[in-house]
């Protein structure tokens, strides 16, 4: 039901905001390639936050910018995708 | 002490020889001392758009070669005075100038006139490093499509990875009644996309491709209307407060960008 509500909104669209969805999606992962340095960045960050909770595997931890499939299952969006291998907990966890 | 700015788009055809061309003119008709500098080797139109092709005897990788002096190879065009062209040569390679040299060039040129308008080529490699070396200030051009406004996100990326700040923008080809029946993205849509400031907007305008037939650029033809947005660009960037031209977009939005702009600063 809901998605027949949904796609009869998405008919009515007009194009130049279909233009736009697209271009803001596209930019999302074209601004991300553009530094290199910036995943590096985010990873760091999340490194800090997770090591004061969590002992984890620093050297195999793999972060990136990749593309999955919407809630609605009907397009692309940009996802970051994380895997982190953990050691142990840390007390301050329990 | 002049200034220099790059004229650049990432995606070819979407009308940076023709801005060049027509600002340019534009600024030597206000009395202004101005070079217009192609830059895009191998692929020389410039010269074309001014009407000045069958003039050019030096060019630009002559003058950086030291073949001839700066002087001789700068065309001065009869029809506006102080307007001069330094044509990009058509069999060279576009490795055959580094944006050192260009930088050099741009410091000789700004000693004695007031604007260096440079035509960049289309792309991000070599001959867009030569155009944006010597540049002061850069002026993004886009239209209303995704493809040209992805290139000119990627182009103010690199702009400000080479240290030229904030880089101005302005949007070619709108036309109004699409956009005004949602099928066109409007100059709010790309700002807020782009996130930076507006320098202009050209409506789609037939009278540019007449106007370029004849060799004779818009800006001069008083019933143009992208002649007038021209002017209104080039009074923009002698530092007039010029408001957007009113493209029959609804009232709502033109006060919206009238606002988002902000000429009082520029």
């Amino acid at each position: 039901m809901l998605d027949t509500i949904l796609s009869f909104f998405k008919k009515k669209e007009s194009s130049k905001d279909v233009a736009k969805e697209r271009l803001k999606l596209v930019l999302i992962h074209d601004r991300s390639n553009v530094s290199p340095q910036f995943l590096e960045m985010v990873k760091g960050e999340i490194i800090k936050v997770i090591q004061n909770y969590m002992e984890i595997d620093e050297e195999s931890l793999d972060i990136q910018l990749t593309k999955t499939n919407s809630e609605d299952g009907e397009r692309m969006v940009p996802a970051l995708v994380a895997n982190i291998p953990i050691k142990g907990m840390k007390n301050a966890g329990r | 002490m002049g200034e220099v700015i790059v004229i650049t788009s990432g995606k070819g055809g979407v009308g940076k020889t023709t801005t060049t061309a027509n600002l340019g003119t534009g600024l030597a008709v206000q009395g202004k001392k101005v070079v217009l500098i192609d830059t895009d080797i191998g692929l020389r139109n410039l010269d074309v758009v001014m009407g000045l092709e069958n003039r050019i005897v030096y060019d630009l990788v002559d003058v950086i070669e030291g073949t001839c002096r700066l002087k001789q190879a700068l065309i001065k065009d009869k029809r506006y005075e102080g307007l001069h062209l330094l044509p990009a040569p058509q069999t060279r390679d576009k490795n055959a100038v580094t944006p050192e040299q260009m930088l050099k060039l741009c410091d000789e040129l700004k000693e004695e006139f007031d604007y260096i308008l440079i035509d960049c080529p289309a792309g991000i490699e070599q001959g867009f490093k030569n155009a944006i070396a010597g540049a002061d200030k850069a002026f993004v051009i886009t239209t209303p499509e995704v493809s040209a406004v992805r290139d000119a996100d990627r182009i103010i990326g690199l702009l400000e990875a080479h240290e030229i700040r904030k880089p101005r923008l302005i949007v070619n080809r709108v036309r109004a009644d699409m956009v005004k029946r949602g099928d066109m993205m409007s100059i709010e849509d790309i700002i807020d996309i782009l996130a930076i400031d507006l320098i202009g907007v050209v409506p789609d305008d037939e009278n540019i491709i007449i106007s370029t037939n004849r060799g004779e650029p818009a800006v001069i033809d008083g019933k143009s209307m992208a002649g007038q947005a021209y002017r209104n660009i080039t009074n923009r960037l002698m530092g007039q407060d010029v408001p957007i031209m009113d493209l029959n977009v609804s009232e709502g939005l033109l006060s919206k960008m009238k606002k988002l702009l902000g000429f009082k600063t520029a």
